[in-house]
């Protein structure tokens, strides 16, 4: 920010060991103080230096794509990530399963009275590494503070804006019988980080968050086969098991996995095996689900494990008619059960 | 990993379904119930019915400590959150299971009730000494697997003269259940429970070890095999069982030795004889009440018993008349032979409380096993 607009702070905010109070977030002097600051020290660009109550963006050639998801993440910082870089990349990932090249982001930040902004610094750094390394702007924002033991820190809202692939048709009632189930990599990687930090489990080797921009790895898939693409889903909250029911439901048909075909860590069973959780259920933040025709799954595939989120991508199951759209899962001995929605939280298990 | 893989491996598993196939004698049916609910839960998961042959049956037990809490206890809970204003302090499950009115501790929560999730007794223990002021119970249940946890930590807390701590004693005892499923009461079943064999409960039986078993074992002529928790050891001890059957045993048998001795954990069992006595009775949800079932806290830790402190009377209350849960968990029904059963009862909206923990008998059915009724009614 420019030196003229620095001189009529009384003091610059101390980002080492201030903290948010009510004031960051009460439209005053001390909110802009905040933004460009901190905020936009990080984060700013043309767009947003605009400084407007909207931001007026040039036109595109091709069809809009809107999203957006809030981000809610305790602990706030874990191995692999943090809840700036997990929402940015959710949002671009939700463009990016949809077909889009993700274009514009706007964010929304909830803070918590007494969160420290040197928490707060890290966040926005994070944030901007993400956005530059997906290739998207930040081009509006907005700040509020609750009161103190009214959030959790932190929650962010991302909205994003993304051009739609010419050819893309991707919806989630595409999915036909016959058709392959494709996973880019291991299962459950960012849920089993989150959930053991907060457990406190010391393992050996700390499990890392998978948390990941995927537009590069669909733009290719996209130009690789993107007319025998029936769609692309990232299993996020829910895990794979919520994706393929999804799915199931919104195309009228059911699914058949293979538990021996489907990618997992070690580490990330074993945790799942101490608290009594099952890999499918749990959250994923860089992972891609896609069904697509019989004829193109080799290629796909190969695309898929010739990019870097690629690398462990597996065939893990196919497209089935099945009147009651099921999941069913042929498991590692042999025998055949159901994969439902998870019913409430994902709790472990006491006995 | 290498550990749990040996217990998964395919093969191996193929090879004992085979074996099982070459046992089991064409013109008889097996019967054998997994006592508890943890085996319950594999079975469902790894889809081992389909590797047993056609006359193998597996039938669920009462073994699942969240599905054995009687209304009137859950109750309780809630009063001291509601009434008394006390921090309860519960496992998850718990909070879901439904008591009466319609109530349940979740419900109490949102109702302002400070009801708190813990995934052990000790994060109970550290809120008790972060809330100096305020009452704080831990409403301890499970079967012997949790009990010396429960113990230790009540003996902490009187090292520590931590006053506002206390404890809703749960606890129930395996033995005790299985005999009480044998003696099926008269109307019930006209001929008890058509039951071959048991596999026994894996964790419960490091801290009681295998002996407890060996008296109804011969009393009631049942063989009982020891089993772990993975899907192998399962298969093991459905063989083991299949010969024993055939061979006109009765005896207890341990698949799961590596883990389980003769005697058990005595330490484990010391420390729960130190704080805890037999109850003379426990109602249990759907089985009604057992003589000798449940433990109480010993006079000496009077101050630490919840119940006492608070002058809690227990109601009894009853279930759902539709509820089938009493006949599922005797294995006298399967769960479809429920009419609320995938409609008005589901994980989410569970009527009674086999429903609520995934080692429930009806949950893991609905989560695992709904396509085989879907199979059936189409063939
Ligand atoms: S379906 Fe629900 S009400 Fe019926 S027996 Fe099972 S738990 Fe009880």
């Amino acid at each position: 920010m420019s030196g003229q607009v620095k001189a009529g702070y009384a003091r610059a905010l101390d980002i080492r060991r201030g903290r948010v109070d009510l004031s960051h977030g009460g439209g005053g002097r001390a909110m802009v103080q905040l933004v460009r600051e901190l905020f936009a020290r990080h984060l700013g660009n043309t767009w947003l230096e605009q400084g407007n109550d909207g931001t007026v963006l040039p036109p595109i050639s091709g069809r809009l794509v809107l999203t957006t998801d809030s981000h809610v993440v305790a602990p706030l910082f874990f191995p692999g990530g943090d809840i700036g870089s997990l929402a940015v990349h959710g949002t671009v990932n939700d463009l990016a399963v949809m077909g889009a090249r993700p274009l514009w982001l706007t964010a929304g930040f909830i803070l918590e009275e007494g969160f420290p902004l040197g928490d707060l610094d890290r966040i926005a750094a994070s944030m901007a590494r993400a956005c530059a390394a997906a290739g998207v702007l930040l081009v509006a924002g907005d700040t509020k503070v609750v009161e103190h033991g009214k959030g959790d820190g932190v929650f962010i809202t991302t909205t994003g804006v993304g051009e739609a692939h010419p050819h893309c048709t991707l919806s989630g009632s595409a999915a036909r019988p016959g058709d392959v189930v494709l996973l880019s990599g291991t299962l459950g990687d960012h849920g089993m980080a989150i959930m053991s930090q907060r457990e406190n489990l010391g393992f050996d080797t700390p499990i890392e968050s998978d948390s990941a921009a995927l537009h590069g790895l669909t733009a290719q898939l996209m130009a690789c086969a993107g007319a025998d693409i029936r769609l692309m889903r990232d299993p996020t909250r829910g895990g794979l098991a919520a994706t393929m029911n999804e799915i199931a439901d919104q195309s009228g048909v059911g699914v058949l996995l293979d538990e021996a075909a489907i990618p997992l860590r070690p580490e990330v069973a074993a945790a799942c095996e101490l608290l009594g959780l099952d890999p499918l259920n749990v959250a994923n933040e860089g992972k891609l689900v896609l069904v697509c025709a019989e004829q193109a799954a080799t290629a796909l595939l190969a695309t898929m494990r010739a990019h870097p989120l690629g690398r462990a991508a597996a065939r893990i199951g196919g497209i089935t008619t099945d009147a009651n759209h099921f999941v069913q899962m042929r498991t590692q001995l042999g025998g055949c059960r159901m994969v439902d929605w998870l019913s409430g939280e994902q709790l472990p298990r006491i006995c | 990993m290498k550990y749990i893989d040996e217990y998964r491996n395919s093969a191996l598993a193929q090879h004992i379904a085979a074996a099982i196939r070459n046992a089991a004698s064409p013109a008889r049916i097996y019967r054998f119930m997994e006592f508890c609910g943890g085996h319950t839960h594999a079975i469902a998961r790894y889809g081992l019915p389909d590797l047993l042959p056609g006359n193998v049956h597996m039938i669920h037990g009462p073994g699942c400590p969240v599905c054995v809490l009687p209304i009137g206890r859950i109750d309780m809970a809630i009063e001291l959150a509601l009434r008394h204003h006390a921090i309860v302090c519960t496992y998850a499950d718990t909070l879901r299971v439904p008591a009466s009115d319609g109530r349940s501790l979740l419900r109490a929560r949102a109702q302002g009730g400070d009801v708190r999730m813990v995934y052990a007794v000790d994060d109970a223990l550290r809120i008790a000494r972060e809330h100096p002021d305020r009452a704080v119970v831990f409403f301890a249940i499970g079967f012997e697997t949790t009990t010396p946890p429960t113990a230790v930590a009540i003996l902490q807390a009187a090292a520590e003269n931590l006053h506002n701590f206390s404890v809703l004693c749960c606890h129930v005892l395996t033995p005790a259940a299985i005999a009480a499923i044998l003696d099926a009461p008269a109307g019930e079943a006209p001929q008890g429970v058509p039951l071959d064999g048991f596999v026994g409960p894996a964790h419960v039986s490091t801290v009681i070890g295998s002996e407890p078993y060996a008296a109804f074992a011969r009393a009631y002529r049942k063989p009982v095999v020891i089993a772990g928790f993975e899907p192998l050891d399962l298969m093991q001890a459905i063989l083991m069982l299949v010969q024993q059957v055939n061979e006109g045993r009765a005896e207890v048998e341990n698949e799961f030795m590596r883990a389980v001795t003769p005697s058990g954990n005595r330490k484990a069992q010391a420390l729960m004889a130190q704080v805890f006595e037999l109850r003379e009775r426990f109602e249990w949800r759907g089985l009604g009440e057992i003589p000798h079932s449940a433990l109480r806290i010993r006079d000496a830790y009077a101050a630490f018993d919840a119940e006492r402190r608070f002058e809690l009377g227990y109601r009894s209350v009853a279930d759902n008349r539709a509820c089938e849960c009493g006949a599922i968990l005797r294995g006298l029904k399967r769960p479809i032979d429920c009419k609320l059963f995938g409609t008005v009862c589901t994980p989410e909206t569970p009527m009674g409380s086999c429903m609520v923990s995934s080692e429930g008998a009806c949950a893991a059915h609905y989560t695992y096993g709904r396509h085989k009724d879907a199979q059936a009614s189409a063939a």
